[in-house]
């Protein structure tokens, strides 16, 4: 006898191992294709006895991404019997077809990859749907679980529970094999029955309560957790079969949280009104006696409405008898946040340049012309935009009493919107920078630009010759003071 | 009065956090316990270890540490004139109840919020003290989320990002008109600073320090909030907008919209109807293509006139039906922002695309199996032997694409 079967057309039979037999697979795999064996003259199968495989012909190399092959491992893993032939289909095809896995909508790849996606799928939903039960307890603590997985994903998912549960001791059986952790090694054995396992857990209880009320009836949805949770799954998890009754109470709960209607407000409630909240104090823009209550009352400010969107009202900063004032145009992105002037790229250049001029930065006072940030949002960026003639006139009122109670020896307007705030008129800053005008109540104010100017240019010598010059302009402010 | 049990309290403070509606555990890097020999670990992905029949996920033992609260915002359950049933969790059953469903893999983790007693500081300092015990006690390396109380000092919330893996404030409703009228006590600028506070420290602590060079762990999976919809009558355009200056002003990793719930012994301020869960629907998918597929939140609603989404269709489809000059798109040549705007295409769908065409032209049935459903997609795309023709600009395109009226709501 020859032994072929009669209805098989096959020229090779190969028999692996096991379910999971990927290495064998890929021994058979690489001795078939080296021997130019076409895929459809190859029966693949799980246990018995295999046909006498060529050897590898020597000298030809079997050519396969480390992708495919580690896709394939997970392939492997599927329940399907056709898995074997279609990663060998695959593994020739590719042979011809280098880009082969690159191309999503070829049948085969498509294939591959629902298979790849249900193996995968199959080993989240275990890493979710086990439930270890406790046995024993103290040195002798064991937790052990049931679970029934649609492929041979075992070993897949065994290691997640190591990462995960190092310090305990615990066993994972299944139909198809089982696995035990003991706090060191991890060991695999042969397929248990569901009755190997323990039937229930002190904690149960626990968790049905939590389940039970961490529901809300009144957002019955049960299309949506069963298509998260299939029907298959429920028989081993202690909650679901709390799931028929919620889902048949859910009209009437919902109903009855809808019917109850406000009550009388609890007794103790009044205590704790007046205790915790006595009746706040209105806050009034009367004219302030200090920049500290100038400040406090600034930070309810609703003069225009850049509050709306800004976190906070960014005041001016320094001491309250400062001789020399700095006005910039509104802050930016990390003034918003912080909470204060300057404190963002434009205010460590500012920074930096007022200490090589000689000015004590602790000593003057910084503020901005308009007091809240005003952006547009770009996706995860704030991009500052300018603000208008409008929301400068409704923030001048705060900097007049600024300025009122500092009555300082001169101000410097750093850039155009300081400028027009300061100057109630356009101000065109390249051609009057280093120009003082006095206004006609006496003050004297010093022209030039924005730090963020600087920032703003490209050209790196461009930006070194402006920051000079700005360096020039605060001297000049510092000779000016001294005078 | 009786001492309630443990599963008393469990039951009546689950009870209480019902009405939240986040619960991600995902975004917090990797760890496990394979060195600290320890319980617990996230990778990155969070795990949803149920469903409640209200179809969101479980991931988390969502609770609060006590439901009294001294505030009375009128849309909680919990507010101080509330006749609901109070309770107290002590920091040491917070611990044990946590450890003991985590260690059956029911949960990935704790979020754990409160009301607040006493003072701001007296209850984070509670919260913050079951998160210490979780991690240096117990060894916990599972997911921690804090709802951090906005008042509370500096120290404690830089403490909570230490042990957290995510810390939330809520901003309670999408306009400090909202929150003046029906949260009396709560104050929006100290939302906002705090929600600022966040941002800075947690860009602070991603900066690899000079000296050792590494970074210090602090909060990973970032700052996120909630508000409630509905219970004012903001519309959907607003609540977007208060989105985009949220997610750009403190880099949010997540803005959770919560539908407003009716709620027993409901206070006389709120409305009667609880507004479609729909609603709540189209926001997420809104909120996803301001995130992902690049739309800028005033065109989502634009030419909406009354700023409110279409609850038939989803946003983008609604979006498409009013710009169908920008239709059909070539899938073999149309850049990767382009795809993105089509009907039907989910980032995954485009990466795809993109990728197959290189090596290969494709047609209308490749296009099929790369995407879920051929059918919404085919009036908006060009491909190798398809072409929509008029279909694009029909007049009943729109019903034709639609799906078909839902069941009707539980409320109508």
């Amino acid at each position: 006898m020859t032994g072929q079967p009669a209805l098989s057309l096959a020229a090779y039979a190969v028999h692996l191992a096991g379910p999971t037999d990927f290495d064998g697979w890929r021994d058979a795999a690489r001795r078939l294709s080296t021997n130019e064996v076409k895929p459809e003259d190859i029966e693949w199968h799980v246990g018995g006895e295999g046909d006498e495989l060529p050897a590898p012909t020597p000298g030809v190399e079997l050519r396969v991404s480390r992708e495919f092959v580690e896709r394939a491992t997970i392939v492997a893993c599927h329940s399907d019997s056709e898995r074997f032939a279609l990663l060998y289909r695959l593994l020739w095809r590719q042979r011809s077809e280098p880009h082969l896995l690159r191309i999503a909508s070829d049948p085969d790849v498509r294939r591959f990859e629902t298979m790849e996606k249900s193996v995968r799928r199959d080993e989240h939903k275990m890493h979710a749907f086990v439930r270890f039960r406790k046995i024993g307890d103290g040195n002798d603590e064991r937790f052990v679980a049931w679970f029934e997985p649609d492929h041979f994903i075992l070993e897949l998912a065994a290691p997640f529970f190591v990462r995960r549960f190092t310090g305990m001791h615990w066993a994972i059986l299944t139909p198809r094999g089982s696995t035990e952790w003991d706090r060191e090694r991890l060991a695999f054995g042969p397929g248990a029955s569901r009755n190997d396992a323990p039937t229930a857990d002190q904690s149960e209880e626990m968790w049905r309560t939590y389940f039970a009320n961490i529901f809300n009836p009144a957002r019955l949805k049960v299309k949506a957790m069963q298509s998260e949770m299939p029907k298959k799954y429920w028989r081993n998890l202690p909650e679901a079969s709390l799931i028929p009754n919620l889902i048949a109470g859910a009209d009437e709960a919902a109903r009855e949280m809808i019917a109850r209607m406000p009550t009388m407000p609890a007794a103790h409630h009044q205590a704790i009104q007046a205790r915790h909240w006595p009746s706040a104090e209105a806050v009034t823009e009367t004219a302030a006696r200090s920049i500290d209550a100038l400040r406090q009352q600034a930070s309810q400010c609703r003069r225009c409405p850049l509050w709306s969107e800004a976190t906070q009202t960014v005041f001016g900063e320094g001491p309250d008898i400062a001789e020399l004032v700095f006005v910039g145009e509104q802050p930016g992105d990390q003034e918003d946040l912080q909470g204060r002037p300057f404190v963002g790229p434009a205010g460590r250049i500012f920074d930096a340049v007022l200490g090589e001029a000689g000015i004590d930065r602790t000593a003057v006072y910084v503020t901005n012309a308009v007091k809240h940030f005003k952006f547009e949002p770009r996706g995860k960026r704030r991009i500052h935009s300018k603000p208008n003639a409008g929301e400068v006139q409704a923030c001048r009122w705060w900097l007049a009493q600024e300025l009122t109670l500092l009555k300082p020896k001169l101000v410097v307007a750093l850039g155009a919107t300081a400028a027009q705030s300061l100057l109630e008129a356009p101000v065109a800053i390249t051609r009057q920078r280093g120009q003082t005008i006095e206004r006609d109540d006496g003050l004297a104010v010093f022209l030039t630009i924005h730090p963020s100017y600087i920032l703003r240019l490209r050209d790196p010598q461009e930006a070194a010759a402006e920051r000079t010059r700005f360096a020039e302009d605060m001297r000049a402010v510092r000779a000016m003071m001294a005078a | 009065m009786a001492v309630l049990s443990t599963r008393e309290k469990l039951a009546i403070l689950s009870d209480a956090a019902k009405y939240d509606a986040s619960c991600a555990s995902s975004g917090a890097g990797g760890r496990d316990s394979l060195k600290s020999g320890g319980i617990g670990s996230t990778e990155g992905m969070g795990i949803c270890h149920s469903y409640a029949p209200d179809g969101r996920c479980i991931s988390l033992l969502k609770i609060l540490l006590t439901n009294f609260c001294i505030y009375d915002c009128s849309y909680c359950i919990n507010r101080s004139s509330s006749n609901v049933r109070r309770a107290r969790f002590t920091v040491d059953e917070v611990v044990r109840l946590t450890m003991d469903f985590y260690k059956r893999n029911y949960i990935e983790g704790l979020f754990l919020s409160s009301g607040v007693v006493r003072s701001p500081d007296n209850t984070m300092g509670e919260m913050v003290e079951v998160a210490r015990r979780l991690r240096l006690d117990e060894k916990f390396g599972g997911y921690i989320h804090l709802k951090t109380i906005p008042e509370a000092s500096a120290e404690l919330i830089e403490k909570a990002g230490l042990y957290a893996d995510r810390l939330s404030i809520n901003v309670e409703l999408p306009t400090d008109e909202g929150v003046k009228r029906l949260a009396p006590e709560k104050r929006p600028e100290t939302i906002r600073v705090s929600m600022a506070k966040l941002r800075s420290k947690i860009e602070e602590k991603a900066e690899p320090t000079l000296r050792t060079k590494t970074r210090e762990r602090f909060a990973p999976g970032g700052q996120s909030t909630q508000m409630i919809v509905g219970a004012d009558a903001t519309p959907d355009a607003g609540i977007l907008k208060t989105s985009a200056r949220l997610y750009g002003s403190y880099q949010l990793r997540r803005v959770y919209y919560s539908a407003f719930s009716p709620i027993p012994d409901a206070s006389s301020a709120l409305p009667l109807r609880k507004p479609p869960l729909m609603r709540e629907h189209r926001l997420y998918q809104a909120d996803w293509l301001m995130r992902f597929y690049g739309f800028d939140q005033g065109e989502i609603l634009d030419g909406q006139p009354d700023g409110m989404l279409d609850l038939e269709i989803d946003p983008k489809l609604a979006w498409a039906l009013r710009n169908r000059a920008s239709f059909p798109v070539d899938v073999n040549r149309a850049d990767k922002e382009r795809l993105l705007r089509i009907p039907g295409f989910g980032t995954r769908a485009v990466e795809r695309i993109i990728e197959t065409r290189r090596f290969k032209r494709l047609r209308l049935e490749d296009v099929g199996r790369l995407c879920q459903s051929i059918a919404k997609v085919r009036p908006f795309i060009v491909a190798d032997g398809w072409s929509p023709g008029a279909a694009t600009d029909a007049a009943r395109l729109r019903e034709t694409i639609a799906p078909k009226p839902q069941q009707l709501e539980l409320f109508r």
